[in-house]
C-alpha cells in the first residue's frame, strides 16, 4: 500500500481528464461518448475504493491522505486536501452516484441510437462537476473550499440552463443567484476569519484557523455569514425556494447530483467549517437553528404532501430531510452528529434512487404531474417495486439504512433537546403520508388506458438503481462499517465545539416515538 | 538676470515616456514625408517598436527602483518609483495589445476608422475617399501621444504636470472617439460629449489646483502633503480644492456621479479605441488617483473618506444597475467598467499597503480582459443578406445583444473566449478577475472598510446576472431568424428579464411593409458573422485570454512582484 500516492488529487484529476477527452473527442469516436463517460466514472469509483483501502479506519477522526502544496502564497492560500471519515464517506457516495447518473442520462439527452453532441457536452459537464465535488469534500483550506463552492455553480448552471425543462432558464438563474449571493457574503467572512488568524503563506489552512480567539461579536457575524451560505445551499427554511424550481426543471441526472450530493456541501460545511471555526458562536446560535431545522422538517413535509409535480415533491422531501441533518449537527451530541453524518450519505442514496426512478416514470409518461399517472402497479411491477423501496427509504423504514441514521439523530437530539426531538419525529409521520399517498396515486387503482402499454424497466435502468437499493439494505442491517467512519469525527467535532457529550440513554431511546 | 543653470535630467528614468513621445513626434513626420502607400506599415512598425521599447525600458529600470525605492526626476516634477514603474509597464503592455486590435483590418482591407474623418458623414467626398481606399494613419501618432500622456499621469510629482499630462492624454482620445467608420454620427456625438464634459472637468480640476496652491503655496505633492499636517485656518480652501482635483480624476476613471459620459462614449467610439480607452485610461487615472490619495492627502483621510466612500458605493451600484437594463453590448461593457471602477475604488479607500498592491494587480487584470472583450466585439459583425438569401457584405459591429444569440454554435472558440472574459469580469473563481476582486476586497476589510466590501460582493452577485445572461444568449439561445427561434420565441420565458428583439433601426426605412413583414425582414436583412481579419486582433485576444487564465490559476508571482515595489516615494 503506497501511502504517498496522491489518492485525492488523482480523484480530482481523473474526471477532469475525462471531461477534456469528451470535449475534444474526434468526430469519428463520438459514438463512443457513453462508453468513455461510463468508463471514466467507473474508474473513478474504483479509484475511490482504493482510497478507502488506503484510509486507516481506526483513526477516522483524523485527516488522512493529506496533501498540502502552496497555491497562492501571497494570499495565504494552499492546495490542501485530506479527508476524515465523514469527508471520505461523502466522496464515496458521490462517485457512486455519478456512473449511475451517466447510465440514466443514456436516454435522457438524445436518442438511444445515436450519441448526440448534446449528450457529449452534458456528460462532460457531469464529469467536471464530479471533480469539483470530490475536491470540495476533501478541501482543508478555507479559501480553496470557497473557490470550489462557487465554481461548482457554473457546471450546474449550464446543466440546468442548457438541458432542462421549459422553464429552465428561470430555474437556472434563480439557482445561480441564490448560490452566488450566499457565496459572496461568505467570501467577506472568509477574508474576515483569515485576518483573525496567523496569516502567512498558509493562513487559510483550516487547522490554522481552528481554535482562534475571536472577539465574540465579530465571531457571531462571521458565523452567520458562513451559515447563511450553507443554509442556502442545504437548503433550509426559509432560503429553500430555489430548490423546488431547480429540481423541477433540471434533467433527472442533474437533480440527482444537485440534491443528492451538492446540497450536502451545505451541511458538510456547517459540520466541518461553522462548528470548528466559530465554536462559541455556534453554541450561541444553536437554539435558533434547531427551531429553524424543526420548521424545515415539518414545513418541507407538509409542502411535499401538497405538491402536484413529482419532482417538486421529491425536492420538498429533501428540505424536510435536510432539517433532520441540521438538527442533528446542532444538537451537539456525539450520537446526533454521527447520525447526521451518516444521514448525509443515506440521503444521497435514497434521494438519488427516488429521482432516478421518478425520471423513469417521467420519461415514460412525458409528464411530471402526479395526476397524469394511475394504476401502474399491474403494468410495470418492477418499476413499482423499485419506487416503493426508494419511497420507503425516504420515510425511514426499519431495515433500510435511512432508519439507522434518522433514529440516531432523533435519539441523540432527545438527550439534549427532548421537545425538538419529539416535534421533529412528527416529520416521520408526515413522510409516511407523502410517500404512501404518492405511491397510491401513481401505482394503484384501475389501469388507465393511455398507460396500459407502458414498458417496464430495461436492464440498463435496473442497473442504475440496483446498487443504491442494495447499499441501503446492506447498511440497514449492517450499519457498523459506515458508523465506524463517522463516529470518531463526531467526537472530534464535539471537542472543537467545547460541549460535553450527553450520552443517549436507554430512556431517551424509548422516548423517541418509534 | 541670474545665469541660467541647466537642470540635471535623469534621462534613464525618463526613458519609457521619452521613447513613446519621441515615436509620436516621428509619427507626425512620417505622415508628412512617407508616401501614402507605405505609411501604415511604417507607422505600425514605429508604434510597436515604441511601446515594446517602453516596456523594455521599464524592465531595465526595475531592479534599480526595487533596490533604492525610486527617484524624483526633473526637480521633482516626475517621480519614478515602484508604483510608477508597475503602472507604466501595465500601460505599455495594454497599449501594445490594444494597438494590435486597432491596426487589424478585415479581409476586405477595412479598419475601424473613417477613411476621411473630416468629411461630412454621407457626403460625396467621403464616398470618394472610401472608394479610393484612403486610410487615416494619423491614428497611430494620436494613440502614441495619448499613451505618452498616460505614462506621465501616474508619475506626476506636481499638480501642474498632472494637469498637462491629463490634457495630453485626453485630447487625442477626444479625436479618436470621433473617427468610427460606421455610425459616424453616433461617433461624432460621442466625441463631442466627451470633449465638452472633459473640458468642463479639466476646468474644475484646474480650479481645484489653484485653491490648493492658495492653501499651501506650492504645486509640489510633497510640499502640499507637509502643509496639510499643519493647521492654518484655511482648511476650507484645501478641502474644496482637493475635492475638485479628485472630481477631475474620478471623471477619468468613470466613477459615479461623474460617469455619465462612459456608456455613450464607449458605444460611439470605434471599438478598438473603446478597448484602448477603457483599459489604459483607467490604469493611468487610477495611478494618479492613488498617488494623490496616498501621498498628497493622507492627512485628510478623515474628511475625504466620506466623499470617497459615497463615490465608491454609488459607483458600484450605478454601474451594476445600469448594466442590467442595457441591450447594446458596448453599453453593457461600458456600465460594467463603471462597476469595476467602484471595485477598484474599494482598494483605493483601504489606504494600506495591501490596497495599493491589490489595485495595481486589479488594473492589469481588468485591462487585459477589457481589451480582449472589445476585441471580440470588434470581430462580431453584421452581414447583410441579399434579396436572394445569399450572404452580402460585412457591415459594422453586431453590438445589439440579440445579435449575439447562437454565437456559441457558429463560433464556439470565440464565444468561449468571450465567456471567459465575462466570467473574469464577474469574478468567478479560477479567473484572474476573481484574484483581483479578492485582493481589493481583502485589502478593504483589512483597512476597516468592510461595509464597502460587503456592498462590493453584493453588487458582484447582481452583476454576475448580466454577464451570465450574455453567456446564456451565446450558448443556449437560437439566433434570431433561425427556424428554431420562431417556435422558441413564443415559449421564451421571462427569465432573461429583458426584451431582446432586433432593433428597429436595422429595418430599411424605404421599404413599405406591414408590421408582420417588417418583423420578418428585420430578422432577414442582416445575419451575425465573425469577420475574417489579418489576425492581429486574434493575437491580442489570445494573449488577453491566456493572461486571464494564468493570472486566475497562479496569480502569486505577479502579486509578489508588485508587492515588492509597491511603495510610494514621499
Amino acid at each position: 500500500m503506497s501511502s504517498s500516492f496522491p489518492w485525492l488529487t488523482a480523484l480530482v484529476v481523473l474526471p477532469l481528464l475525462g471531461a477534456v477527452a469528451l470535449w475534444v473527442l474526434p468526430s469519428a469516436g463520438r459514438n463512443r461518448t457513453r462508453a468513455v463517460a461510463l468508463g471514466v466514472a467507473t474508474a473513478e469509483l474504483l479509484l475511490a475504493v482504493g482510497a478507502l483501502l488506503a484510509f486507516d479506519t481506526s483513526s477516522a477522526g483524523q485527516y488522512q491522505l493529506v496533501e498540502t502544496h502552496g497555491w497562492i502564497p501571497a494570499f495565504g492560500v494552499s492546495y490542501a486536501v485530506g479527508v476524515d471519515g465523514v469527508g471520505l464517506s461523502l466522496v464515496l457516495m458521490s462517485v457512486l452516484l455519478v456512473p449511475l447518473v451517466v447510465l440514466a442520462a443514456w436516454r435522457e439527452q438524445g436518442s438511444v441510437a445515436e450519441a448526440t453532441d448534446r449528450l457529449r457536452r452534458y456528460l462532460a459537464l457531469v464529469l467536471v462537476l464530479e471533480a469539483f465535488i470530490v475536491a470540495v469534500f476533501s478541501a482543508r483550506d478555507v479559501f480553496f473550499f470557497y473557490v470550489l463552492f462557487e465554481a461548482m455553480l457554473i457546471p450546474v448552471y449550464f446543466m440546468i440552463g442548457g438541458f432542462g425543462g421549459a422553464q429552465r432558464r428561470y430555474a437556472a438563474v434563480k439557482f445561480l443567484l441564490f448560490g452566488l449571493a450566499g457565496g459572496l457574503i461568505m467570501l467577506v467572512a472568509v477574508i474576515g476569519v483569515y485576518l483573525q488568524g496567523p496569516r502567512g503563506p498558509q493562513g487559510f489552512l483550516t487547522e490554522n484557523l481552528t481554535g482562534l480567539t475571536i472577539d465574540p461579536t465579530l465571531e457571531k457575524w462571521l458565523f452567520l455569514a458562513f451559515f447563511l451560505a450553507f443554509a442556502i445551499k442545504a437548503p433550509m427554511f426559509p432560503v429553500h425556494t430555489w430548490l423546488p424550481d431547480a429540481a423541477e426543471q433540471a434533467p433527472v441526472g442533474t437533480s440527482t447530483l444537485l440534491v443528492g450530493v451538492l446540497d450536502k456541501v451545505g451541511t458538510f460545511g456547517m459540520l466541518t467549517l461553522c462548528l470548528p471555526l466559530f465554536p462559541s458562536a455556534a453554541r450561541w446560535a444553536a437554539p435558533v437553528i434547531i427551531v429553524l431545522a424543526v420548521v424545515s422538517i415539518l414545513y418541507g413535509a407538509l409542502l411535499a404532501i401538497g405538491q402536484k409535480d413529482l419532482m417538486r415533491l421529491i425536492a420538498y422531501t429533501s428540505v424536510s430531510h435536510f432539517g433532520f441533518i441540521v438538527l442533528g449537527i446542532f444538537a451537539f451530541t456525539s450520537t446526533s452528529i454521527a447520525g447526521s453524518s451518516f444521514y448525509m450519505v443515506n440521503h444521497g442514496l435514497s434521494t438519488g434512487a427516488l429521482f432516478l426512478v421518478a425520471g423513469y416514470l417521467v420519461a415514460r409518461r412525458g409528464s411530471q404531474q402526479i395526476a397524469d399517472f394511475g394504476g401502474l402497479q399491474k403494468v410495470v411491477p418492477v418499476l413499482a417495486g423499485v419506487f416503493l423501496v426508494s419511497g420507503l427509504s425516504a420515510l425511514s423504514l426499519p431495515g433500510l439504512s435511512t432508519f439507522v441514521s434518522e433514529i440516531l439523530v432523533l435519539v441523540g437530539t432527545f438527550a439534549r433537546h427532548p421537545a425538538a426531538s419529539v416535534v421533529a419525529s412528527l416529520g416521520v409521520v408526515l413522510a409516511a403520508i407523502y410517500v404512501l399517498w404518492t405511491y397510491q396515486r401513481i401505482f394503484t387503482g384501475p389501469v388507465r388506458d393511455d398507460l396500459a402499454s407502458t414498458p417496464d424497466l430495461v436492464g440498463r435502468e435496473k442497473w442504475a438503481v440496483a446498487p443504491l437499493l442494495a447499499l441501503m439494505i446492506v447498511f440497514g442491517f449492517l450499519p457498523g462499517p459506515a458508523l465506524d467512519l463517522v463516529r470518531p469525527p463526531a467526537q472530534v467535532t464535539l471537542e472543537q465545539v467545547g460541549v460535553t457529550d450527553v450520552p443517549a440513554s436507554a430512556t431517551a431511546a424509548e422516548g423517541s416515538d418509534r | 538676470m541670474s545665469d541660467f543653470t541647466a537642470p540635471t535630467v535623469a534621462w534613464a528614468q525618463l526613458s519609457p515616456v521619452l521613447i513613446v513621445l519621441l515615436a509620436a513626434v516621428v509619427g507626425v513626420l512620417v505622415e508628412a514625408f512617407v508616401p501614402a502607400a507605405r505609411r501604415r506599415a511604417v507607422q505600425l512598425g514605429l508604434s510597436v517598436v515604441a511601446l515594446a521599447g517602453a516596456l523594455v525600458a521599464v524592465a531595465a529600470l526595475w531592479s534599480g527602483v526595487s533596490d533604492d525605492g525610486g527617484t524624483a526626476v526633473l526637480g521633482g516634477s516626475l517621480i519614478v518609483d515602484g508604483p510608477t514603474l508597475v503602472l507604466q509597464g501595465t500601460l505599455a503592455l495594454l497599449a501594445l495589445l490594444a494597438l494590435l486590435v486597432v491596426v487589424d483590418r478585415t479581409e476586405t482591407g477595412e479598419d475601424a476608422f473613417a477613411p476621411s474623418a473630416s468629411s461630412v458623414p454621407g457626403s460625396e467626398y467621403e464616398e470618394l475617399a472610401r472608394r479610393k481606399g484612403v486610410e487615416q494613419t494619423e491614428i497611430y501618432p494620436l494613440l502614441l501621444f495619448a499613451t505618452g500622456g498616460m505614462l506621465i499621469f501616474p508619475a506626476a510629482g506636481d499638480l501642474l504636470t498632472l494637469f498637462v499630462a491629463l490634457e495630453v492624454l485626453s485630447l487625442p482620445l477626444y479625436l479618436l472617439t470621433g473617427m468610427a467608420r460606421r455610425r459616424r454620427l453616433l461617433s461624432q456625438e460621442a466625441s463631442m460629449k466627451y470633449f465638452l464634459l472633459g473640458a468642463f472637468t479639466s476646468a474644475l480640476m484646474l480650479f481645484g489646483i489653484a485653491l490648493v496652491y492658495g492653501y499651501s503655496g506650492s504645486l509640489r505633492y510633497s510640499t502640499i502633503a507637509d502643509a496639510t499636517q499643519e493647521a492654518s485656518g484655511l482648511d476650507g480652501l484645501l478641502l474644496v480644492g482637493s475635492v475638485l482635483i479628485l472630481a477631475g480624476l474620478l471623471f477619468k476613471v468613470g466613477a459615479a456621479p461623474f460617469h455619465t459620459w462612459t456608456p455613450d462614449v464607449y458605444q460611439g467610439a470605434p471599438t478598438p479605441i473603446t478597448g484602448f480607452m477603457a483599459a489604459c485610461t483607467k490604469v493611468a487615472a487610477f495611478g494618479a488617483l492613488l498617488r494623490i490619495v496616498y501621498v498628497v492627502l493622507p492627512g485628510l483621510d478623515w474628511d475625504l473618506s466620506v466623499v470617497l466612500w459615497t463615490v465608491t458605493i454609488l459607483t458600484m451600484v450605478v454601474g451594476t444597475v445600469g448594466a442590467l437594463v442595457q441591450t447594446d453590448m458596448k453599453r453593457v461593457l461600458g456600465y460594467s467598467s463603471i462597476a469595476h471602477a467602484g471595485f477598484i475604488l474599494t482598494g483605493v479607500v483601504a489606504l494600506n499597503q495591501a490596497g495599493l498592491t491589490a489595485v495595481l494587480f486589479y488594473l492589469l487584470v481588468y485591462g487585459a480582459a477589457t481589451i480582449g472583450a472589445f476585441g471580440v466585439v470588434w470581430l462580431v459583425r453584421e452581414r447583410s443578406v441579399q434579396p436572394d438569401g445569399s450572404a452580402g457584405a460585412v457591415l459594422g459591429e453586431a453590438s445589439h445583444l440579440s445579435q449575439w444569440a447562437g454565437l456559441g454554435r457558429s463560433n464556439p472558440a470565440l464565444a468561449l473566449v468571450f465567456a471567459l472574459f465575462l466570467l473574469s469580469f464577474a469574478g468567478i473563481p479560477l479567473t484572474a478577475g476573481f484574484a483581483g476582486k479578492f485582493a481589493v476586497f481583502s485589502a478593504a476589510i483589512e483597512g476597516g472598510a468592510w461595509p464597502l466590501a460587503l456592498i462590493g460582493v453584493l453588487s458582484s452577485s447582481a452583476a454576475a446576472f448580466f454577464y451570465v445572461r450574455i453567456i446564456v444568449l451565446m450558448f443556449f439561445t437560437e439566433p434570431a431568424g433561425s427556424p428554431e427561434a420562431e417556435g422558441a420565441a413564443a415559449a421564451e420565458d421571462g427569465a432573461s428579464g429583458l426584451p431582446l428583439d432586433v432593433p428597429a433601426a436595422q429595418v430599411p426605412a424605404e421599404q413599405p411593409a406591414t408590421a408582420l413583414a417588417v418583423e420578418v425582414r428585420a430578422a432577414a436583412t442582416t445575419t451575425t458573422t465573425v469577420v475574417g481579419t489579418e489576425g492581429f486582433a486574434a493575437v491580442a485576444i489570445a494573449v488577453c485570454a491566456a493572461a486571464t487564465v494564468i493570472l486566475g490559476v497562479a496569480p502569486s508571482w505577479l502579486l509578489e512582484l508588485i508587492g515588492g515595489v509597491a511603495q510610494f516615494l514621499p
